[in-house]
């Protein structure tokens, strides 16, 4: 077995020895897996947050309660959050200003809304670096906000969750709400993406 | 704790490795980290540990075995810690289960209680208190001492530094306090701010 095989092995022979004790001992139940699962791949998925996104860009009353509450906002539309997440505060991108979110502690995202977090949000590259270099980090991952740009980034360092309204492109004028919740993506809602075209906010933007 | 977790602003890294990825792209490479998820999830809700308990003990893992470890392992060596030091399983049966060693993160020091109640207002500007605890915090080291602009208020939060090692704790707001980077790496930052969600305990009024 090669050294990534041997670790994959050790990893699978210890979670699963945490789990089989657990359950020996009652504290869970077997089903937690499936459980689990169907929250993962059902119900915590990004169409959550790009639905709220639509809505919002479509119904101003909508987005003004939106930013005003965010749960209630979401709650509005059928969705919600853990237990633990008491507050989400919804941080609405314009053609000048730039909101980005991170957890520089750990890898803290309102994963129920905009999906569980990418792996490139978890590593250490990212929490030590958008930060300080916010700009430089957003360039190397494909997103030149040029130099003009305002950039906010929203440290998730305790049980307060952020989400990006992305700015609404211009061509998408008059297309439904699905349409519209089908532009909507993850990397959009955690701020290192933009869905305009680089035109009109980039280096080339006057 | 000052711990290796802190990576806030801490320079030397390479490249994010991003690649775009399409809707409905896998979150986890191998069945073990749902897993390693799904526990950490279910033991909380079992009340075996919270939140803050949680992420204190990725947090006290040794500092190579953060580094190296993947995200995964970390939750998963944090779940092994607080059934062991929790006294639902010991050390021994998980390693007899596991049929090898299960690496564990190390003892906690000391947490602490709040501050009495300090209000702060939206617009307010506020310095972090220049402290340093051994035990759990959700304070990270680049805002301590710095001096920021109150932009938001959130509901009464359980205060990590209490909820992590098991005190009687009140909950506590956070203020959003935006901090520009040049404040915080005076020359040596990009334009820009940084909001971070700051425990009212561990804020004072700017002097």
């Amino acid at each position: 077995m090669s050294n990534s095989q041997q670790q994959q092995a050790e990893m699978i022979r210890r979670t699963d020895a945490v789990e089989a004790v657990a359950i020996e001992r009652g504290l869970i139940v077997p089903s937690h897996l499936d459980q689990f699962t169907h929250k993962v791949e059902e119900e915590w998925t990004q169409s959550t947050g790009a639905a709220i996104v639509a809505r919002a860009w479509v119904d101003p009353a909508f987005k003004q309660r939106l930013l005003a509450n965010g749960i209630a906002g979401i709650t509005e539309m059928g969705a919600s959050m853990p237990k633990h997440h008491r507050h989400l505060v919804v941080l609405e991108n314009t053609a000048t200003l730039h909101n980005v979110i991170c957890c520089t502690l750990c890898s803290c995202t309102a994963f129920s809304i905009i999906g569980m977090p990418p792996d490139w949000y978890k590593e250490l590259e990212y929490r030590a670096r958008v930060v300080r270099e916010s700009r430089t980090v957003l360039r190397e991952m494909g997103l030149d906000l040029g130099e003009q740009m305002e950039i906010r980034v929203w440290d998730t360092t305790a049980d307060t969750r952020y989400m990006v309204l992305p700015y609404r492109p211009a061509h998408t004028e008059g297309m439904s709400e699905a349409a519209l919740a089908a532009l909507v993506t993850k990397e959009a809602m955690i701020g290192t993406q933009r869905l305009e075209p680089a035109v009109q906010y980039g280096p080339a933007h006057a | 704790m000052d711990g290796i977790h802190d990576l806030g602003g801490k320079q030397g890294f390479g490249k994010v490795r991003f690649s775009p990825a399409p809707a409905g792209t896998a979150i986890y490479h191998h069945a073990w980290e749902l897993k390693a998820n799904a526990l950490s999830g279910a033991l909380v809700a079992a009340g075996v540990f919270n939140m803050d308990e949680y992420r204190h003990a990725i947090e006290r893992m040794e500092p190579r075995h953060y580094l190296t470890a993947s995200y995964y392992e970390r939750v998963l060596t944090a779940c092994a810690t607080l059934c062991v030091e929790k006294g639902v399983m010991t050390r021994e049966e998980l390693e007899r289960a596991a049929g090898g060693p299960i690496p564990l993160a190390l003892p906690a020091a000391p947490g602490r209680g709040n501050r009495p109640e300090q209000a702060f207002a939206i617009g307010e500007r506020v310095t972090v208190r220049n402290e340093y605890v051994p035990g759990h915090h959700r304070l990270p080291g680049y805002i301590r001492g710095r001096t920021g602009t109150v932009v938001g208020v959130s509901p009464p939060y359980p205060f990590p530094d209490s909820a992590a090692h098991a005190l009687e704790e009140e909950w506590e707001p956070t203020f959003d306090v935006r901090f520009n980077t040049a404040d915080l790496w005076p020359e040596a930052s990009e334009n820009a701010t940084v909001t971070v969600g700051v425990f009212r305990s561990y804020l004072s009024k700017a002097g």
